[in-house]
């Protein structure tokens, strides 16, 4: 059942500090940014929560540029910014590749990089894309600033190492060390939900990370070993096997991933340089 | 709460997380905005705020606050003559979508702009082969 709107609050921070300081209060407001998912949960009742913290107007969370040699991302950073960032498409093309196939225009125009981590959910599309470029969340609270690895930033499903009284500022990317590739499998070209999204980073030392196979987008260090020491393909591929995690749900088989998860695998590095 | 409507400043009192779409239709009057999913997959509820298409069943009224936003009921284009004369409305609930998120394209976009402009509106009635014809410029045109 819809959740009654007119029951919600909303608390309109004018900077980012206002805003962690309201993070501080008892049973601290949910951060809504572009409200793409929130407003989801919303329509259907799943989500309970009845504050909200509004983002959408802080500048200090927005912004494309590089920092000490890292891509910074605003956490506001959305989905059409990234696509139209000339900078992104130089250091992290496979990252406009997931944000173009993130819903449609409309979705692209308001979902945000920060709220697509801090949802949490193993499906989402750039988080593959994240993994495999170890990329690290910066994380804003009163107490200061709180750098985790994006690798280790998922507990379990739908959990993040993230206190309440903390927000995501910004996601910091490092230069990859090789080509990188990415595909996102799902029911039609646009609009859908993935059944599997993998990113990779084929050279002296791949990386594979796969999204929706898992209760959290996951790193598959086994199977990028069998690459490195340059063993088979199938070796590889029996390994991948036997680190992903696929389930049955609403959006496929658990086989049915695996299966994708293989042939992906063999497109990706069928034709590997080291 | 103050935000410019087609053009006209306008003041509302609703409250903050009220969808844009419902202060559009309740508030306002403006029922050329439809509601379709209401989880931004069909793209029926799409307007422009500052010309940037997005879906009014997904964004709370707070972040409209001082933008302009522009609906169906605010367009006068020669896009709109063509839907009519390519067949591109049938029962009409997509039309007002498909035509925002196809002025947010710019003029006469190509087969390949429009259609993957147009991939978050979804038409049950037409197969889309005459929206995309009333929308991308023709191949003629293309020199």
């Amino acid at each position: 059942m819809r959740t009654p709107l007119s029951s919600l609050t909303l608390l309109e921070p004018r900077t980012l500090s206002d805003a962690l300081r309201f993070l501080q209060e008892g049973g601290p407001p949910a951060p809504l940014a572009g409200g793409t998912d929130i407003y989801v949960g919303l329509e259907f009742g799943l989500e309970t929560r009845k504050r909200f913290l509004n983002l959408w107007e802080l500048a200090e969370l927005r912004g494309i540029r590089l920092r000490k040699g890292l891509l910074s991302l605003g956490a506001l950073t959305t989905y059409t910014d990234l696509i139209r960032s000339p900078l992104v498409r130089k250091r992290l093309p496979i990252l406009i590749e997931a944000a173009r196939l993130v819903g449609g225009v409309q979705i692209q125009n308001r979902g945000t990089i920060g709220g697509n981590i801090a949802n949490a959910s193993p499906a989402g599309d750039t988080l593959p894309v994240l993994a495999v470029a170890e990329a690290i969340v910066v994380l804003r609270s009163l107490d200061g600033e709180r750098m985790i690895p994006f690798n280790a930033f998922y507990t379990g499903y739908k959990k993040t190492a993230m206190r309440p009284d903390e927000i995501i500022a910004s996601i910091e990317i490092p230069a990859l060390p090789g080509r990188p590739w990415f595909r996102k499998v799902g029911t039609r070209a646009a609009q859908a939900i993935s059944k599997v999204v993998m990113a990779a980073v084929v050279g002296e030392q791949p990386r594979i990370a796969i999204g929706s196979v898992a209760p959290t987008v996951v790193r598959c260090p086994r199977t990028e070993g069998v690459l490195a020491s340059g063993g088979p393909l199938e070796e590889a591929e029996l390994t991948l096997l036997e680190e992903i995690r696929p389930i049955d749900d609403l959006r496929s088989t658990a086989e049915y991933r695996g299966r994708v998860c293989v042939n992906l695998l063999r497109s990706c590095f069928a034709n590997r340089r080291r | 709460m103050r935000f410019t409507l087609n053009g006209k400043r306008v003041s509302v009192e609703a409250p903050p997380m009220k969808r844009l779409l419902d202060v559009l239709r309740e508030d306002f009057g403006l029922t050329g905005t439809k509601e379709g999913c209401g989880e931004g997959e069909c793209g029926a509820c799409t307007v422009l705020v500052n010309g940037e298409a997005l879906c009014s069943c997904l964004t709370p009224l707070s972040h409209v606050a001082g933008r302009k936003v522009t609906t169906i009921e605010g367009v006068r284009d020669p896009l709109q003559g063509r839907f009519v004369a390519e067949g591109g409305a049938q029962c009409g609930i997509c039309t007002p979508g498909m035509i925002l998120m196809s002025l947010a394209l710019g003029k006469s976009p190509s087969l390949q702009t429009a259609r993957e402009g147009l991939a978050g509106n979804l038409c049950r009635c037409t197969g889309y082969t005459a929206i995309l014809r009333s929308v991308a410029r023709k191949r003629k045109e293309r020199s």
